[in-house]
């Protein structure tokens, strides 16, 4: 028995050794690892989504195939395999989604897919990369419906979905603003808007059911002008506005409703506000409570890591990176976690037992092959993994679907640089339903933590 | 000359057959997309040659992709047959109600009426949360005419080409009908047709409807090869849109055209996603241009004049 | 209830507003060519764009802040001057005579172009420039308070109505173009150069569609997609108004402008569908639009 845990340690000793010292004399041979990657390049969604995402893939990219990440990410690429991006445009709908991923994955041959903001996207790819036993990452798109209305094998998300957003900003709201008594949304007229809304008002129900909703308006996405909206939302005199705006959107309506006055009546509430904060500058008024959809960005914890992420992306624009360059991490990070999870077990099984001879052929053999998709899958499910964002858990569908905890604050202008203030962490199993439990029913349930 | 529709016909289903079972899978969806866009054209050029160009087919496309949908995601139902048998019966009882209106409509205004009622179910999808509204919902495939289905997916695609090929011989067969020739005769001046005792009226209806059905066969048919429903791609008016596109694109003297047309249209938006990420919609207008430009016939022009020099 | 009809008018008008100048563009180009020009909505957007980058850099260089107004202004001419005959000239006229709906397409492709275009030019960041917005302070009005820039964004509209009117039904110029609508081929007969008519219409449509992009950039964040929404909507007005009616283009937009705002005031949720349910409605009780003058005089 004794004897046996010793050989453990030695071999895992032995090849964790092995796999850090040949990454650099096998890292020429090694092929390289093709990596799918989908988002946003036009349309309304590429600024504040899509190319932030984009620069961040190819800074990490860049950055781990030279190696110097820090650890536990400092092996070249994926286990001493180079990596290689092919950027595909999300925009254009569904349809033409599921096509190009067809194409991705058969006719580039891509040996992992990772992408997709909308929920949309997101929700038709996924059966597919079933359907073709491919292993894909859907890194940024929210809803929750993605593993609970299906299970999948092949697909793995490595964000957490958006209930938490609205149930932090629910606790957090009634923590700040305990005497609230009645609270309007805006939210844009499309599945996340619509879904923020109710979540939120579900969670509000159940916190505090005297609190009262006056108005829920629901603009085009897009749409740009919000004149009639605010006037309607300045008539109810609400206590609170609850708003998942992003984007230009959530730009124009700061711009169009400061100057009238909507924000000294009412607190304003932004799920979605942390990739704009930079830009909104002056226009957002002091006390907003904002969000960045998990502990990103200004919420992310300070660590090696999220210096390394904040340096690589600034080298590359001159902005701090936002929550989406962060939930890139996490899908890149998250997969390679994964593989060399996988790769390390296949070395550690390829030692003889009992023989001292052949040891390192044997290995060097293994390490030459790299992990299959099988192996990875086997690794990633429940894998738990450090980031920039803190420690991700892949706890719900069946280990497929990531949770962390998430975090809120209150905006405070300081020498023109829009700061976050009071910032108040949530962990992840008080804004997150339990394995089994659908987001929406376990709201109304009373969102009570797993024992 | 004597007509070869027919034989080409033919030898282009068996053509497609024999690929199915040799080509890889990516080829396959793509020919599957190509053959249900076909389909929905091929509807589009019926109204066309009678003069009136819808802005609104996504309504059917909507109509009959989500009858499929919710025929497997309520009701449980992943019949194949059952999907397309009901997505062209929805879509042509809702053209034939309609057609009592539209029918007194021409040139613009029939357009931008089409537009504005499939404006209207756009809307109507995306309020409807049970129904996903923009993200939609899944469906997916497991027998055809109650046998299951080994492999779905090439079913999916034989169907398809067994349904266009349905419907161009039927369509060939339409436009040599006295019927069909009406088409173009109202075209051209509609009062001397009604001055000939037909009600112009009447044939309209009639090709509106045969139209509907199309769309709605075709939008059952792309449901099924996706997998995947949502209003942004069948009911908004960009998708309406792109068929017009794909009609003038294909040319509409052949039953062909819409076929080939699609095919070439389909290529060359994979193909600019590919190699020109940040500027695939340039590249696809940048090609209408030169088609308008140089091809006035379509593309099936080419063929034709490559058939008359032989 | 009631209480909301005066806020409801108020927003309806400013925003029929901003509406009215890029569909009075496309009314005027439909009237006189014919076409019913998709690029509008890309040229609201270059224009847009233009405006935003230009008032940006003319108030970051610490010039008077008033001056932005004639920056804004002046991007929109130069939009208009060099895309109306680039378009018109290198492409267009070798499309006369075909289809109406060919040349529905052929816009639409031009739209294609230029929306990845405005992409390549101005990046996918939303550009937001909003001193201008703001500089003319604000306005009570009964119990809501509404920018300046808003109100005097009607008066604009006023004039640029005024003066299209004034030039089309009292001037020289107006008269050849209303021969031009008439019949094309006689005019040609008389002398006038309708290849000239041509040229101007489309280049003042296209300047009046930047001149609503322009004006509209400093009250909301310009970004991609603004055009393909805007022009569906100028696209409901002027159907609803009468195809190249003036007046019809006027009295489109305020009814959409107004039931837009009654939408969002008394029921939310139709405020996405709203405008097609009254475009269905006035189409299925006007087949031709409100204004639909008998075939000979359409502006």
């Amino acid at each position: 028995m004794k004897y046996k845990r010793l050989t453990e340690v030695l071999k895992s000793l032995l090849t964790s050794t092995l796999l850090l010292a040949s990454t650099g004399a096998l890292a020429q041979q090694a092929k390289p690892i093709k990596i799918g990657f989908v988002t946003f390049l036009s349309g309304p969604a590429a600024g504040p989504f899509g190319v932030p995402a984009k620069v961040a893939a190819e800074a990490i990219v860049e950055s781990l195939n030279a190696g110097s990440a820090p650890p536990p990410y400092n092996s070249k690429g994926f286990g001493g395999s180079p990596l290689e991006l092919v950027v595909i445009d999300e925009a254009g709908g569904a349809t033409k989604q599921v096509s190009e991923y067809r194409n991705l994955v058969e006719r580039q041959g891509v040996d992992f897919v990772i992408g997709y903001i909308s929920s949309g996207d997101c929700l038709a790819v996924a059966p597919v990369a079933e359907e073709m036993k491919k292993l894909t990452v859907l890194f940024d798109c929210g809803t929750p419906r993605v593993f609970e209305e299906a299970s999948y094998k092949y697909v793995f998300r490595t964000r957490p979905h958006a209930t938490m957003d609205a149930v932090a900003a629910a606790l957090y709201l009634l923590e700040k603003s305990p005497t609230t008594k009645t609270y309007g949304g805006i939210n844009q007229n499309y599945a996340w808007g619509q879904d923020s809304w109710s979540d939120f008002s579900s969670a509000m129900a159940v916190l505090k059911p005297q609190v009262q909703i006056t108005s829920s308006q629901m603009p085009k996405l897009g749409a740009g002008q919000y004149g009639a909206e605010i006037s309607a939302l300045l008539g109810t005199n609400s206590d609170v506005i609850h708003s998942s705006l992003w984007g230009g959107d959530l730009e124009a309506f700061m711009v169009q409703a400061g100057p009238r006055g909507l924000f000294k009546k009412s607190q304003l509430v932004l799920v979605a506000g942390e990739p704009y904060l930079h830009r909104l500058g002056p226009n957002i008024p002091d006390g907003t409570i904002v969000g960045a959809r998990g502990t990103h960005g200004v919420f992310a914890p300070d660590s090696a890591l999220n210096n390394w992420l904040k340096s690589i992306y600034k080298a590359k624009t001159k902005f701090e990176p936002n929550y989406p360059a962060y939930s890139v991490a996490l899908g890149i990070l998250g997969l390679k976690s994964a593989y060399e999870a996988a790769k390390l077990k296949k070395l550690s099984s390829s030692i003889p037992m009992g023989e001292n001879k052949g040891v390192k052929e044997e290995m060097e053999k293994a390490y030459a092959l790299g992990a299959s998709q099988e192996e990875v899958i086997a690794a990633f499910e429940g894998l738990s993994f450090q980031s920039p964002s803190g420690r991700m858990r892949m706890a719900l569908g069946k280990g497929h679907q990531a949770i962390s905890g998430t975090a809120y604050g209150t905006t405070k202008l300081v020498n023109g640089q829009v700061t976050v203030v009071n910032i108040r962490q949530y962990p992840a199993e008080s804004v997150q339903p339990p394995e089994g439990t659908a987001s929406l029913a376990w709201i109304k349930s009373g969102m009570k933590a797993k024992k | 000359m004597r007509d070869r529709t027919v034989l080409s016909l033919v030898a282009a289903l068996l053509a497609l057959l024999v690929a199915g079972r040799i080509l890889p899978q990516w080829a396959i969806s793509y020919a599957s997309v190509a053959l249900y866009t076909g389909i929905v054209v091929l509807g589009m050029i019926l109204m066309i040659r009678t003069g009136l160009v819808s802005f609104g087919q996504g309504l059917y496309y909507a109509l009959g992709a989500y009858a499929a949908g919710t025929l497997d995601h309520l009701w449980k139902t992943s019949d194949l047959l059952t999907m397309v048998v009901v997505g062209a019966l929805v879509a042509s009882v809702v053209a034939f109600v309609l057609g009592f209106l539209l029918t007194k409509y021409r040139d613009i205004f029939f357009a931008m009426l089409s537009l504005a009622f499939s404006m209207i179910l756009y809307g109507l999808l995306v309020k409807s949360s049970e129904l996903g509204s923009t993200d939609g919902f899944g469906l997916s495939v497991k027998t055809f005419a109650g046998i299951a289905l080994e492999q779905p997916r090439t079913t999916i695609y034989t169907v398809a080409a067994i349904i266009a090929f349905l419907a161009a011989l039927g369509m060939h067969w339409y436009f040599r009908s006295h019927l069909g020739r009406l088409a173009g005769a109202i075209k051209d001046n509609e009062l001397r047709v009604e001055y000939m005792g037909t009600s112009v009226r009447r044939v309209i209806h009639i090709n509106y409807i045969i139209s509907a059905a199309l769309a709605g066969i075709g939008g059952a048919l792309m449901a099924a090869t996706i997998g995947h429903v949502d209003p942004e791609t069948t009911a908004y008016w960009t998708t309406s849109g792109e068929f017009v596109f794909i009609s003038i694109f294909s040319g509409t003297t052949s039953v062909f055209a819409p076929f080939l047309g699609a095919a070439i249209f389909e290529a060359v938006r994979t193909f600019a996603a590919q190699y020109f990420p940040n500027t695939w919609q340039m590249t696809l207008g940048v090609t209408m241009l030169f088609v308008i430009m140089f091809l006035p016939g379509g593309v099936w022009s080419l063929f034709q004049r490559a058939r008359r020099t032989a | 209830m009631l209480a909301q009809v005066p806020a409801i008018l108020i927003d309806g008008v400013m925003a029929a507003s901003m509406m009215f100048i890029i569909a009075v563009g496309l009314t005027l180009i439909y009237g006189v060519m014919k076409i019913l020009n998709v690029a509008h909505g890309s040229l609201y957007a270059l224009g847009a764009y233009t405006a935003a980058t230009f008032a940006g850099l003319w108030l970051s260089g610490g010039h008077a802040p008033l001056g932005s107004y004639a920056v804004l202004v002046a991007s929109a001419i130069v939009v208009g001057l060099v895309t109306g005959p680039v378009i018109e000239r290198g492409l267009l006229r070798f499309m006369y005579g075909r289809d109406e709906i060919v040349l529905v397409l052929v816009t639409y492709a031009v739209f294609l172009v230029l929306e990845d275009l405005t992409k390549l030019v101005f990046g996918v960041d939303p550009l937001l420039v909003a001193e201008p917005y703001g500089l003319l302070g604000n306005l009570d009005i009964g119990p809501l308070t509404y920018p300046t820039y808003s109100v005097a964004l009607i008066g604009v509209a006023l004039i640029v109505g005024a003066v299209l009117a004034f030039v089309i039904n009292k001037t020289k110029a107006g008269k050849m173009l209303r021969a031009v609508i008439h019949d094309r081929e006689m005019s040609a007969a008389v002398g006038i150069n309708v290849a000239r008519v041509y040229l101007v219409t489309f280049t003042v449509g296209a300047m009046l569609a930047a001149l609503g992009g322009a004006l509209t950039a400093p009250t909301t964040s310009v970004q991609p997609g603004i055009g393909a929404e805007k022009i569906v909507l100028a696209f409901a007005i002027v159907v609803i108004g009468g195809l190249g009616s003036l007046g019809g283009a006027a009295l489109g937009a305020l009814i959409v402008g107004i039931v837009q705002a009654a939408a969002v005031h008394w029921k939310p949720e139709l405020e996405l569908f709203s405008v097609y349910i009254v475009m269905a409605i006035v189409l299925i009780v006007r087949p031709k639009g409100l204004f639909a003058i008998p075939e000979a005089r359409k502006i």
